[in-house]
C-alpha cells in the first residue's frame, strides 16, 4: 500500500516536472489559431468585416466573439473553410458586411488625378505610387481591390475594373453537359 | 530492326491512323507571304518580351523578342521586313483571349542576318555554351509541350544521365510531320542527336519509333549506317508497337526502359531525358546552319482539305494561307483543329497564326465528325480505368472534379493525368471527362495563385503597419525631445532672472557709486 503510494507520487512528480519543463522549452510564440484563421482570409484588408484589416478579424474569430460570415471577399468558400477550421455551422454571408463579388482592380484616371496623395495614405498594401502634386498610379500586381482608395479621392478619378484575364490566368469553364470539346472529339472509325 | 522484349504501359488505345492521307507527297515549302504574326507566348513559361519597335526593319533570323526569366524562349523574325504592329491579336488558345503578337510585313527579299554556323566545331564547346546557343535560337520542345529545350537539357545534365530517348513515336491519328522528317531528313536529325549526345553524355541513346512507320525506321537505320562521325555512345532505333499514347513522355519511357516515372517526379529522376525528333532537327538547324527556330513541319490533313500533305511552314504563317497552299478546303469542311483529333484544339477561325506548337492542322469533313451525343450519367463501368495510360482512376477524378472537391481529386493524382483523352473516347455515357480534369486543374492553379497573392498582400500590409508604427514612434520621440528642449529653455529663463538680478544689483551699485561721486564732487566744489 505504502510502496504503491510512493511510486504513484514519484511518477506524478516526474511527469509534472516533464510537463512543466516542456511547457517552457516548447513554448509557442504567438497564437497559432489566429495564424491559421489569418491564412484562410483573403488578405484584401478592406475592412468590410468592421475590423481594421484581416488579422484583427482573425483575432476576434479566435476569441470566439465574432461570426464567421463577415468577409465578403472570402465569400461562400471562405465561410466554408472557416467553418471547417473552427468547427462552426456554415451560415450565409452577412449582408451588412457586403456582397460577394469577383476580385477587382483599382485604376486611376491619370488625366484627372490632381496628386493629392489621399489615396496613397488610404491604401492598406502600399499599392499606389505617386507624390504630392504628381500623377499617381496603381501597381496592378499589388492591388487587392479593397476599394479603400475610392472614398478619399476628392476628384473621383479612381474606378474599379474586373481583374484582367491573361492566357496564363484563364480558367477552364465548368463543362456543360452537351457541347463536345476538342479533346472529347473522337475519330470516326 | 532490333528484336527486343519491350515493356508496355497500362491501358492505351488502338486507334485508326489516317496517316496515309498526308504521307503521299514529300515535304513542301510554302511561298513567302506578305505578313506574319508572331505571338509572344509560344512556349511554356514567361512570354517573350518584344525588343523591336513598330516601323523597324528586321532581317530573317533576327531576334525580335527576348526570353524573360529562366523558363522562356526568344522569338525570331521568319523573314526580312518591317514590324508593322505590336498589339493584342487573336491566337490559338482555348480561351479565345487575345494575346500580344508582333506583326511582320515581309519585304519579299528574305534577306538573312549574317550567320556564323558552328558546324562540327560545336564539339569543342562546353555544354553551358552550347545550351546558351540553343536558348538564343529559341528552340522549344516540338512534341507539343513547348518546354524550352535549353532549360530542359540544363536541368537534365545536372545529374548523371543513363539514357537519352528520342521520341519519334507520333502516336496521334492523322499527324505525320515527325514521320516525314525522319523519312526525308534522317541525316540531319542524326546530326542533331549527336549534338544532344555530346552535351548530355548519356550511356545510351534510344530512338523510339512506332512500327507503323517502316520507311522512317529504314531511313534512320540507313543514316546510322552511313554516319560519317559515329558516336562512342550506342544509338539504337527501336520499333515500338503502335498504341495511343505511346508518344507520351512517361509512356515511351515505360515502353523503352521498363521504368516508371514516379508520380510528381521527372524523367531526370531515373537518369533519363526525352527529346522530340522535331527538336533534334531544330537543334541541327541551329548548330549547323545558325538558323533559329523560325520554321517547322506542319501536317495539313483531313478530308476537309483538297491536297493533304506536310509543309515546311514559317512560324507566324496564318492557317488560312497554309490551307490555300493545300488547295483550299473541300465543300464539306466542318471543323478546324490545331493538333490531332485526341488532344487538339478546335479553332474558331483560320486567321490564327501557326506557332512553334502547331504540329498539325486538321480539317474534318462531316463524315469524320463525331456525333454529338447527349451526356448520360456515369454507370461506373470502369472502362476508363482500363484504358488510362497513367494508371489513374478516371471515374474517381470525374466525381471529385464534378463535385468541386479538388483536394480529393489531387489525392487521386489529378496532376498525373496527361489529358490524352482515352477515357473520353471509350466512355459509353459520353461524359467530357478531360474537360472536367482541365477545369479542376485550372481551378487548383488559380487557388494557388490567389494564395500567393494573399501572402504578398499580408506581408505588404504588415510592413505598412510597422512603418506607420515606426513613424509614430519617431514622431513621439521628436516631440519628447522638443518638450525636453522647451523645459530646458524655461529652466534657462529662470536662471536668467538671477542674472537680471545681478545686473540690477550691479546697476544699483553703479547708481550708488555715481551718487557718491556726485556728493563727493559737490563736497570738493563746496
Amino acid at each position: 500500500m505504502l510502496s504503491a503510494l510512493i511510486v504513484l507520487t514519484l511518477l506524478s512528480l516526474a511527469f509534472g516536472l516533464l510537463l512543466g519543463f516542456s511547457s517552457i522549452r516548447f513554448k509557442v510564440e504567438g497564437d497559432p489559431v489566429v495564424d491559421q484563421i489569418d491564412a484562410l482570409l483573403p488578405q484584401t484588408q478592406c475592412g468590410q468585416c468592421g475590423y481594421p484589416g484581416c488579422r484583427p478579424y482573425a483575432t476576434a474569430l479566435a476569441e470566439g466573439n465574432e461570426e464567421i460570415n463577415r468577409c465578403p471577399p472570402g465569400g461562400e468558400a471562405g465561410i466554408q473553410a472557416l467553418a471547417d477550421l473552427l468547427g462552426r455551422e456554415v451560415i450565409p454571408l452577412d449582408p451588412e458586411a457586403g456582397e460577394e463579388s469577383e476580385p477587382e482592380l483599382a485604376i486611376i484616371d491619370e488625366h484627372a488625378c490632381i496628386g493629392c496623395t489621399l489615396c496613397i495614405q488610404a491604401c492598406p498594401v502600399d499599392a499606389i505610387l505617386g507624390a504630392a502634386k504628381q500623377m499617381h498610379t496603381v501597381i496592378e500586381s499589388e492591388c487587392t481591390g479593397c476599394k479603400l482608395c475610392l472614398d478619399p479621392c476628392p476628384v473621383d478619378c479612381i474606378l474599379m475594373v474586373p481583374n484582367p484575364e491573361s492566357l496564363n490566368s484563364w480558367k477552364w469553364p465548368y463543362p456543360a453537359s452537351k457541347q463536345p470539346t476538342a479533346a472529347q472529339h473522337k475519330t470516326a472509325s | 530492326m532490333p528484336v527486343e522484349q519491350l515493356s508496355h504501359f497500362h491501358g492505351g488505345l488502338k486507334l485508326p491512323g489516317f496517316k496515309a492521307l498526308s504521307t503521299n507527297s514529300p515535304i513542301q515549302k510554302m511561298a513567302l507571304l506578305a505578313e506574319y504574326r508572331l505571338p509572344l507566348q509560344q512556349h511554356i513559361g514567361e512570354p517573350a518580351e518584344a525588343i523591336v519597335s513598330v516601323g523597324e526593319r528586321v532581317l530573317k533570323g533576327q531576334m525580335i523578342a527576348q526570353a524573360q526569366g529562366s523558363i522562356s524562349a526568344p522569338i525570331h523574325a521568319p523573314t526580312s521586313g518591317t514590324i508593322s504592329a505590336i498589339d493584342k491579336q487573336a491566337v490559338a488558345h482555348i480561351s479565345r483571349l487575345p494575346a500580344t503578337c508582333i506583326t511582320l510585313t515581309s519585304d519579299g527579299l528574305d534577306e538573312a542576318s549574317p550567320a556564323h554556323p558552328l558546324g562540327e566545331t560545336y564539339r569543342q564547346l562546353g555544354k553551358q555554351t552550347l545550351y546558351e546557343h540553343l536558348r538564343q535560337a529559341g528552340i522549344v520542345g516540338l512534341g507539343g509541350a513547348t518546354f524550352p529545350t535549353a532549360t530542359k537539357l540544363a536541368l537534365a545534365s545536372r545529374r548523371p544521365l543513363k539514357t537519352l530517348i528520342i521520341n519519334g513515336a507520333e502516336c496521334e491519328p492523322y499527324i505525320t510531320c515527325d514521320q516525314k522528317l525522319m523519312e526525308e531528313r534522317a541525316d540531319e536529325v542524326l546530326k542533331g542527336i549527336h549534338v544532344l549526345i555530346h552535351s548530355l553524355r548519356p550511356r545510351q541513346c534510344l530512338i523510339g519509333v512506332e512500327d507503323n512507320k517502316p520507311a522512317a525506321i529504314n531511313a534512320l537505320n540507313e543514316a546510322l549506317k552511313n554516319d560519317p562521325t559515329p558516336s562512342s555512345v550506342s544509338i539504337k532505333i527501336v520499333a515500338i508497337a503502335s498504341l495511343y499514347p505511346t508518344g507520351g513522355e512517361k509512356q515511351l519511357i515505360k515502353v523503352l526502359t521498363d521504368q516508371e516515372v514516379p508520380s510528381g517526379g521527372f524523367p531526370g529522376d531515373l537518369g533519363i531525358v526525352c527529346q522530340n525528333i522535331g527538336s533534334a532537327y531544330a537543334i541541327y538547324r541551329a548548330i549547323y546552319e545558325a538558323e533559329p527556330l523560325i520554321s517547322r513541319i506542319v501536317t495539313l490533313t483531313g478530308a476537309g482539305i483538297q491536297n493533304p500533305g506536310n509543309w515546311e511552314v514559317l512560324i507566324g504563317t496564318p492557317i488560312k494561307q497554309l490551307s490555300q497552299a493545300g488547295g483550299g478546303y473541300t465543300d464539306d469542311v466542318q471543323r478546324l483543329i490545331m493538333g490531332g483529333p485526341m488532344m487538339g484544339l478546335a479553332l474558331h477561325s483560320d486567321e490564327l497564326p501557326i506557332s512553334k506548337a502547331s504540329n498539325c492542322i486538321l480539317a474534318l469533313s462531316s463524315s469524320e465528325l463525331p456525333k454529338t451525343e447527349t451526356v448520360s450519367p456515369c454507370i461506373r463501368c470502369g472502362v476508363c480505368v482500363e484504358v488510362c495510360p497513367a494508371n489513374l482512376l478516371p471515374q474517381q477524378l470525374y466525381w471529385h472534379s464534378r463535385a468541386k472537391d479538388f483536394d480529393k481529386a489531387q489525392d487521386n493524382n489529378l496532376f498525373d493525368c496527361i489529358e490524352c483523352g482515352c477515357c473520353d473516347y471509350v466512355c459509353p455515357s459520353h461524359i467530357p471527362l478531360v474537360s472536367f480534369y482541365r477545369y479542376a486543374k485550372t481551378q487548383i492553379w488559380n487557388a494557388e495563385r490567389e494564395r500567393q497573392k494573399a501572402d504578398q498582400a499580408r506581408e505588404r500590409h504588415q510592413f505598412r503597419e510597422q512603418r506607420i508604427e515606426l513613424a509614430k514612434q519617431e514622431k513621439e520621440a521628436k516631440m519628447a525631445k522638443r518638450r525636453a528642449a522647451l523645459k530646458a529653455k524655461k529652466a534657462g529663463d529662470s536662471s536668467s532672472s538671477a542674472k537680471q538680478d545681478a545686473i540690477k544689483a550691479a546697476l544699483a551699485r553703479v547708481q550708488a557709486k555715481k551718487s557718491n561721486k556726485a556728493s563727493n564732487s559737490e563736497g570738493t566744489q563746496g
